[in-house]
């Protein structure tokens, strides 16, 4: 968490080490630049950071990168959609019925440690190798946190915003749509922030594994292809992309959770 | 005395609780339903092949010697990553977490790096290092160092400055400082960190595996896949996820009762 990082430094302070952050990066990237060129790094092995630069353009121009983004944001927002209702609905359901999260809590816990990513083989029999295996493989993997969650965040509310409720005379129904699942609205957007990050990060894995669909096939397409400067290119640009995904994300969940 | 122990007996209930009924039944429904699904042909059989041919691969696969080596070349891959990614992402994750001024510049880059996947590195460390297992456990390190390094270095801001001031009255050196405060201070964040260290740097590795290997579990599960072989990927993913979820168990049981409970 950036924002726990140190908040004693002084403005001229925080400057700096940000200048020293980009500086360090910049200067690696030189250092690089400079054993490649004068061959003590194999330029067949690490193309120099300037070729990595150039190829930008050549990938995003001839590589169709914009339609292959839109491919994988695609895939990303199928998935998202299914694990925020599922996991949603299986979250409301476990903790209406007390006995039902007794008995599956741990499991849904187990499984979000398990390295469920795995079954992709499993899943490319099942849906064969098309978009569905890549949006179910994310689906999966990202549906505990979701779940777990949501059951954090109903079970969280507020004593007091129970009694209210109570004190109206609310329906169960009303008691859950007035009070209860607005009031864990902020813990559920975690939940579903959290799964986006996973549902993102096997997707991208998937499409380079199984060599099929957006982004991550772009790298393994380059790779067989043997362009080197094209394939760090490519890495890079899918690491920039994650990166901005988290950072929207983050601005997302800022802006949806009330100051407490 | 009698009477209290009568009443704790009267209260223990049933024998087999609600909870265990529910598992069982939710377990037996499934298992059922499997069993009926394979049996109605309205899959493809092979895809939910019967639970009597997943339990036959299963003892095959329990019994083959082949299975045991590509596992202990899996897991020699998966230690040697954890070893490497797990040591530098302490070491990375003390020097953040005790000095600002780094924190603030690093620190974002392992923050926002920590959750992209990985795996598409895995091209380039074919070509650092081939494509043996040393490519898997680089990938595996990879994967792992960024988990341990946030968690130890969020453990470090976290340590009671109590102690820091109690070991600077002592006059530690920096090397002291380390072995005799901040670890043994931090070692539910560093327990932690490994756990999740270990979850990302199996699936780096076994991920790499089924990608391009001639050994180990990836290797295996992929060459069942290529070859059809549907009751043994089953039985191979079940063993797999039983490893792995006892795995990440046993090392929080390792780090975590007993510190939490510091005062």
């Amino acid at each position: 968490m950036t924002a726990a990082a140190p908040a004693k430094l002084s403005d001229l302070g925080n400057f700096t080490a940000r200048v020293v952050g980009i500086g360090a990066l910049v200067l690696f990237l030189l250092v690089a630049e400079i054993l490649i060129q004068t061959g003590a790094i194999s330029r067949f092995i690490v193309p120099p950071p300037s070729e990595i630069i150039g190829s930008f353009y050549r990938i995003i121009t001839q590589e169709h990168v914009f339609s292959r983004f839109l491919l994988t944001a695609g895939e990303c927002l199928t998935a998202g959609v299914m694990i925020t209702v599922f996991g949603v609905a299986g979250g409301v359901l476990m903790h209406r019925f007390k006995l039902l999260q007794q008995a599956c809590e741990t499991w849904v816990a187990a499984m979000a440690s398990a390295p469920v990513v795995l079954m992709y083989p499993l899943f490319m029999v099942i849906f064969g190798r098309n978009v569905w295996t890549i949006i179910m493989m994310g689906f999966v993997a990202a549906l505990p946190p979701v779940i777990l969650k949501t059951i954090e965040g109903i079970a969280g509310t507020r004593k007091v915003l129970v009694n209210v409720g109570r004190s109206f005379n609310l329906s169960p129904t009303q008691q859950f749509w007035k009070i209860l699942f607005p009031a864990a609205l902020p813990t559920i957007f975690v939940g579903v922030r959290l799964g986006l990050i996973f549902a993102l990060i096997n997707i991208v894995g998937v499409e380079f594994l199984i060599n099929y669909g957006g982004l991550g096939q772009l790298i393994e397409d380059l790779a067989e292809r043997y362009d080197l400067a094209g394939t760090y290119a490519a890495i890079c640009f899918v690491i920039l992309v994650s990166v901005l995904f988290f950072m929207a994300l983050e601005k997302a969940e800022r802006w949806l959770r009330p100051v407490d | 005395m009698a009477e209290t122990g009568r009443l704790t007996r009267a209260a223990a209930g049933p024998a087999i609780s609600p909870v265990t009924l529910l598992r069982a039944a939710i377990i037996l429904g499934a298992l059922a339903v499997w069993e009926l699904l394979s049996h109605s042909g309205w899959l493809y059989r092979d895809v939910v092949p019967s639970l009597l041919s997943i339990l036959r691969a299963l003892i095959a696969l329990l019994t083959s010697p082949s299975y045991y080596f590509n596992l202990g070349v899996t897991a020699a891959e998966i230690a040697t990553a954890l070893a490497i990614g797990g040591l530098s992402g302490v070491a990375a994750g003390i020097l953040l977490g005790a000095n600002r001024f780094l924190s603030k510049a690093f620190e974002s880059y392992i923050y926002y790096l920590g959750p992209t996947p990985k795996i598409i590195f895995f091209p380039v460390m074919i070509m650092w290092f081939g494509v043996g297992p040393e490519s898997k456990v680089a990938l595996g390190s990879l994967s792992c160092f960024f988990p341990v390094a946030l968690s130890v270095a969020a453990g470090m801001r976290g340590i009671d400055k109590v102690l820091i001031r109690v070991g600077e009255s002592f006059r530690a050196g920096p090397w002291q400082m380390v072995v005799k405060i901040y670890l043994p201070a931090m070692r539910h964040p560093i327990i932690n960190g490994i756990r999740l260290g270990l979850g990302v740097a199996l699936i780096g590795t076994l991920l790499a595996e089924t990608k391009l290997s001639n050994k180990g579990i990836g290797f295996l599960i992929i060459n069942a896949y290529s070859t059809f072989d549907m009751p043994r990927m089953y039985a191979m993913l079940i063993v797999l996820f039983v490893l792995a979820i006892g795995a990440n168990a046993l090392v929080g049981r390792l780090g975590g009762l007993d510190s939490i409970k510091r005062v």
